[in-house]
């Protein structure tokens, strides 16, 4: 028998889980219509390979992953596509999102199935790639595609395979109801990844409120002979958190920021080793999978075999909803799902839950108190962090100091929400928080990478002026060179011989000058002379000194002339 | 119907502050009732005069803060403080003392600093350190337990001569009769006597200390009751009281002529109603389980500090508004490793 470790913290809401395990999984109806959104997990949107007026068959891959974490899509049924664009899709936010809509034809037809009984004779890269073309993403919480985690076998060491079969949220049974109906199913999945990593360890980790799905589990390995350890844990949220279920069964905290396998270890959930099976034995690729339809405004409330692409709707009306009563419309758990708006959203790989909650079941939380930090968040925090510190922080802006407190360690869990006496919706708080810090970051990288771009346009004009600054030297150097050296070459060439037109001219000139000069002079001294004014003598003298030089002028003039002609 | 759009989660445990509230109203029965039994009715009037005086002071705040007045009174809060104002004071002490507490207490160390949560000190210490360097006289002065004056409960004032003295203080005659000083005083202000000597001379230790130790006891279950209820941790209290005893014994182990003994210290005065009550308030004291220790370690050496080599008799109030003020920086270097995480974060954060 395994040793059992233990978490901090943790939470023992009202389990819930009773009122849809009456009955067995039951097959829900086939609707008119399919919605696919292209996107059901984090990592990249599948691209389409059909278009509008396209007939499908069912099993048939309609879209298929663009990039490493991708998963494909296949058409849970036949018919023909009839819509690729926006539809509401299950997101926190409410958004739209890119899907293919088929519209039935009712003869579920299948494609041809490629089974891959003899696996063990083929190559494991093969192998990886069949389940990556059968579309098979994490059914327990996030979504991740599988092949990503078979694939890890190549670069680290997987000492220990968990199932997590804890199934820790209230209301929910798909995995409990899978365990207890098909056992054998997610035996043989677990006999094909544990092929493709070759742990030494296989661990099932299983909460103790499950009896009969332990019965099961244990007859089903028992018959088999397998070496596989069925781990009974203590029923406490959230143990079927990847690193909860870890820690509990081995001890091992997987260090901040890192994943599982670099300790060793890979997670899978029951869910995904059942599909893993039907994809490589059946050769189905996942186009199905069970959902507990629960809450008190349903009239049946038990699990159900569901198409992927279903709406919500058209379960709520198979299940026989009163819609006067639904007060909150809830996928996934009380604890951590999301809470959705419209019913007509499809149901999608990852969507193990809807409940249609009344308003006695889950009222609107009464006004929020303020908070005293009295701590008790800080108690059942199953990662150990002091939650009561990270919502002054988010509230008051801190974001350092909330980083400095690990606000990025938080899983989101809602333990410590759920037991505040003050009513405050603290994960929505630390949502912000990190948020906030998310965009802030990506606001710096664009500021840094701004700055960097316009520090280089900075240095290249400046550069650019620089080289023109020299070129506009060097012209003008090569200017100036040229122009002393015209210079130096006129000088030379006034030295050797005079222009005699030009002197000529010159002359001429200066001869003019003078008699103008002479006439103004008389003209002066006349008015000076008729108005008696005083000072005519000097007017006089200067007639004089003016008459000689104009007569000069014109002897220089006169003498040139004749000298030419 | 329209559905509703909220964030997960989606329930809640039926868990509320003003439970929470009620059950350290419930912790407190204990002390009163101990109180009651050998101080007579003074703590009873105390307690209705300042639980009046205090929710009326909220009611008045809450609607100068324009906040809504039934919502916040309920969560007790203000209850709470008031109660352990008054079972701080001496049973007798006249009618104004708790009113000018509760005022304090409420007004000034509560909504001054914005109400609930964001108040930095223990609103009742506020009160009770400003009363007591304040009015000296009137918050020294104890009566006697009924155990020295007479043989059985009927020794002590009667209710309506309870009522007189608290609410006239005239009766000189009545207040010289049963007041006195209290053990820890009487240690402090020994004269030139041994501790030996003072345990033998003087009645209210040789005869009179099983009522404070009663009391103490009374404080105890009502701690232990509330870290039953998980309503606190063990960590403070256990810290405080440890650190106190240690302290006090080393002393009294090197000099049990001068220092006295650690059960005195323990058991009586204000210890344990401290270390269960108020070295716990989530508010104002540290946050984290560790951090929890390290205050309740200095609240315990400060204690003794203050007794021993201070001018007060007591000094809970002055120990716990000590570390009320370090309690921001306790709380920045006691984080827990969180999962994941080779070791504790230290320090403020920021200015990576």
């Amino acid at each position: 028998m395994t040793r059992l470790y233990s978490f901090h913290g943790g939470v023992h809401p009202p389990e819930n889980k009773r009122q849809s395990l009456g009955a067995p999984i039951r097959q829900a109806p086939l609707p008119a219509r399919l919605i696919l959104p292209l996107q059901q997990h984090i990592g990249k949107p599948a691209t389409p390979l059909v278009a509008v007026g396209d007939t499908v068959l069912k099993g048939q891959k309609i879209a298929e992953p663009s990039g490493h974490v991708s998963a494909a899509i296949h058409a849970p049924s036949s018919g023909s596509i009839t819509y690729i664009g926006l539809q509401p899709v299950p997101h926190a936010s409410g958004l739209e999102s890119p899907c293919i809509v088929i519209e039935t034809d009712g003869q579920e037809q299948w494609i041809e199935r490629q089974p891959l009984t003899d696996y063990q004779q083929l190559d494991k890269q093969a192998l990886i790639r069949h389940i990556r073309n059968a579309g098979i993403a994490g059914l327990g919480g996030a979504g991740f595609p599988t092949d990503i985690k078979l694939n890890l076998g190549r670069d680290h060491i997987v000492n220990t395979l968990i199932i997590n079969a804890a199934e820790c949220e209230p209301y929910i049974t798909a995995d409990d109801a899978l365990m207890r109906e098909r056992p054998d199913e997610i035996l043989s999945g677990i006999e094909i990844i544990a092929h493709l990593l070759q742990p030494s360890h296989i661990l099932i980790g299983i909460e103790d409120n499950k009896p009969n799905a332990i019965k099961a589990l244990r007859d089903a390995i028992r018959a088999r002979k397998l070496p596989i350890d069925l781990v009974v844990v203590p029923t406490r949220y959230p143990s079927g958190g990847e690193k909860q279920l870890i820690q509990l069964l081995t001890g091992i905290e997987v260090a901040s920021g890192s994943i599982p396998a670099d300790v060793g270890i890979v997670c899978q959930n029951v869910g995904t080793a059942a599909a893993i099976y039907r994809a490589v034995i059946l050769g189905e690729p996942l186009i199905s999978r069970i959902v507990t339809l629960t809450g008190f405004a349903l009239g049946h409330r038990q699990n159900y075999e569901v198409l992927i692409g279903t709406p919500f709707s058209v379960l709520l009306e198979s299940a026989e909803v009163d819609r006067s009563r639904m007060f909150r419309l809830v996928m996934g758990g009380p604890m951590m799902g999301i809470s959705i708006e419209d019913d007509r959203i499809p149901v999608i790989k990852t969507t193990n839950c809807i409940i249609a909650a009344t308003r006695e079941e889950m009222p609107p939380s009464p006004p929020a108190q303020p908070c005293i930090r009295c701590g008790m968040c800080e108690q059942v925090c199953p990662a150990s962090l002091l939650p009561q510190q990270l919502f002054w922080f988010a509230k008051g802006r801190e974001f350092d100091k909330a980083r400095h407190h690990n606000l990025f360690d938080c899983i989101e869990c809602g333990a410590c929400a759920y037991v505040c006496p003050s009513n405050i919706p603290l994960v929505q708080h630390y949502r912000f928080a990190k948020s906030e810090i998310r965009n802030e970051e990506a606001e710096q990288l664009k500021a840094a990478q701004a700055r960097e771009r316009f520090e280089a346009r900075q240095a290249r004009l400046a550069r650019e002026e620089q080289e023109k600054e020299q070129r506009r030297k060097e012209r003008a150097e090569a200017a100036a060179r040229e122009q002393a050296r015209k210079k130096a070459e006129a000088e030379q060439a006034d030295a050797g011989e005079q222009d005699p037109e030009a002197e000529l001219k010159k002359l001429k000139t200066a001869a003019s000058i003078a008699r103008t000069k002479l006439k103004k002079a008389r003209d002066a001294l006349k008015n000076a002379q008729e108005k008696g004014l005083d000072g005519t003598d000097k007017l006089e003298a200067t007639v004089l000194q003016l008459e000689q030089s104009a007569q000069a002028a014109e002897q220089a003039w006169q003498n040139a002339t004749g000298v030419q002609h | 119907m329209a559905l509703i759009h909220l964030s997960s989660p989606h329930v809640s445990k039926a868990n509320a502050t003003d439970r929470v509230m009620r059950l350290v109203l419930l912790a407190t029965l204990p002390a009163l009732l101990a109180l009651t039994f050998f101080f007579g009715w003074g703590s009873l009037i105390q307690l209705c005069l300042a639980a009046t005086s205090a929710l009326l002071f909220e009611a008045v705040c809450l609607r100068l803060r324009k906040r809504p007045i039934l919502f916040f009174l309920r969560d007790g809060s203000a209850l709470v403080t008031a109660i352990l104002l008054a079972l701080a004071i001496p049973p007798f002490a006249p009618w104004w003392v708790v009113v000018i507490g509760s005022f304090t207490a409420i007004v000034i160390a509560k909504h001054l600093y914005g109400g609930l949560g964001n108040n930095p000190f223990n609103p009742a210490m506020v009160a009770y350190a400003l009363l007591l360097i304040s009015f000296p006289v009137e918050m020294t002065q104890w009566n006697a337990p009924f155990v020295l004056i007479g043989d059985s409960w009927k020794a002590l004032a009667s209710f309506p001569e309870s009522l007189m003295i608290i609410f006239s203080g005239v009766n000189h005659h009545l207040i010289d009769a049963y007041t006195g000083a209290t053990p820890l005083e009487v240690l402090k202000h020994r004269g030139g006597m041994t501790t030996e000597e003072v345990w033998r001379n003087v009645p209210v230790l040789s005869d009179g200390v099983f009522a404070w130790y009663g009391i103490s006891a009374a404080w105890l279950m009502g701690g232990v009751f509330l870290i039953y209820r998980k309503v606190i941790t063990w960590h403070a209290p256990f810290a405080m009281i440890s650190i106190l005893f240690l302290l006090s014994s080393l002393f009294y182990a090197g000099d049990p002529s001068n220092f006295a003994d650690p059960f005195v210290h323990i058991g009586v005065g204000a210890t344990m109603m401290c270390a269960f009550f108020i070295a716990t308030d989530p508010v104002s004291c540290a946050t984290s389980n560790r951090g929890k220790i390290v205050f309740g370690i200095g609240v315990g050496a400060l204690i003794y500090i203050i007794r021993t080599w201070g001018s007060f008799p007591d000094a809970a109030a002055f120990a716990i508004l000590l570390m009320n003020l370090a309690a921001p920086f306790i709380d920045h270097y006691t984080q827990p490793r969180s999962y994941g995480h080779r070791r504790a974060n230290r320090g403020i954060g920021g200015g990576r």
